[in-house]
């Protein structure tokens, strides 16, 4: 569970991150968009196999929530920033507002609900490609192996319950991100 | 200003505007709709390039306006806003000067949560108090009622006494309230 939320918060990092150097540069966009186009295109089951080939299954969750939610962040922090107001930019450009207070009190309130819908998304999306990697790749100790033990034994009881244990997991996380997002988000945009 | 010219595609928008900010003091532009105003006004703020011609005098200074559009940053309040752009003016000092223009009764709310006449006041304060060199006027009185208008355009008045200020206006009233006597003219 630590892993795949790992890899959720570092996908969310980057591709926020990634988002903001291409609405900068134009460059960074055109060279980043084969990749995550590729990232998108490729069946998760590709990546988690190649991952086990070519590194240990101990943190492979931690690498495909990251492959799932970077693209997503990217698109939806892009999106955003993208449709920013125009004239608020101007008036800060005018009013020479510093670049810190530029972001936290103009660009933020704008780019913020774009940030919250993406994470909705890639939530949801991490903890199923996160699971399924476990599944595949069995690292000692993760629900993912509790299921494919699951499967093995044609085990019906524990395989309901382990994925009822995924669904509260993964909903809980989501209110309490989402929650601490609006908290933070709420702080941060109050001067 | 000297000979500035600006096109959007075919259309020829400023046609060898030239003219003098008189230092100090306000200066009034008047013209019809779609004479070119805001497209005056956006090149001396710095927000558009011209075809041709040049201006004089600009480089280095601090700039100022109002806008036609409030353009307030909405979750903020209106002491937050006015500090927003000038953080030396204390708390204090941006609550008197919202009193001073009647919104004492709204001063810790949202200005997503004031009506339109209200954040007009914002955005005018905020304009008035920032540290500049030349204050734009973008039609600022708009939408304020009679009365409010009064309060706001001595407010104005009292604020702007010996600054730079180029006002855009409809109303010829206005100009008459704020003692101008300096006009531009070229655009038509």
């Amino acid at each position: 569970m630590l892993r795949i939320t790992g890899g959720f918060l570092l996908g969310a990092a980057v591709g926020t991150v990634l988002a903001a150097f291409s609405a900068k540069l134009r460059l960074v966009e055109e060279l980043l968009a084969p990749l995550l186009l590729a990232i998108k295109s490729i069946p998760v089951a590709s990546f988690i196999i190649l991952s086990l080939i070519l590194f240990s299954s101990r943190n492979l969750s931690i690498l495909i929530s990251f492959l799932m939610v970077l693209p997503v962040l990217y698109s939806g922090v892009l999106g955003g920033i993208r449709a920013m107001d125009s004239q608020m930019l101007e008036m800060a450009q005018l009013f020479r507002i510093p670049t810190l207070r530029r972001i936290r009190y103009v660009y933020l309130p704008q780019v913020l609900p774009y940030f919250q819908a993406a994470c909705a998304s890639a939530l949801g999306l991490c903890w199923k490609s996160g699971i399924a990697a476990e599944v595949i790749g069995m690292p000692t100790g993760s629900i993912g192996e509790r299921l494919q033990q699951a499967k093995v034994y044609l085990d019906t009881p524990d395989l309901f319950a382990w994925t009822l244990v995924i669904v509260l997991v993964s909903l809980l996380f989501e209110r309490f991100f989402l929650v601490v997002l609006r908290q933070a988000a709420h702080h941060l945009e109050r001067m | 200003m000297h000979a500035l010219c600006k096109s959007f595609g075919e259309k020829l928008v400023l046609r060898n505007v030239s003219g003098t900010l008189a230092a100090g003091r306000i200066t009034g532009l008047m013209a019809p709709s779609g004479a070119g105003k805001t497209t005056l006004l956006r090149i001396l703020m710095g927000l558009e390039q011209t075809d041709s011609g040049r201006i004089d005098g600009l480089d280095g200074l601090r700039l100022s306006a109002v806008f036609q559009e409030d353009r307030l940053c909405d979750q903020l309040d209106g002491v937050s806003n006015l500090r927003l752009v000038t953080p030396s003016l204390s708390r204090t000092e941006a609550r008197n000067a919202l009193e001073a223009v009647g919104l004492a009764d709204c001063i810790g709310q949202p200005t997503r949560e004031l009506s339109g006449g209200q954040r007009r006041r914002v955005a005018i304060l905020r304009g008035l108090l920032a540290d500049y060199d030349l204050l734009i006027l973008d039609e600022p009185f708009k939408g304020l009622d009679r009365e409010t208008k009064q309060l706001v355009i001595e407010d104005t008045q009292r604020r702007c006494m010996g600054k730079t200020v180029l006002l855009v206006t409809h109303d010829p009233t206005e100009l008459d309230a704020l003692g101008v006597t300096e006009l531009l003219t070229g655009l038509e």
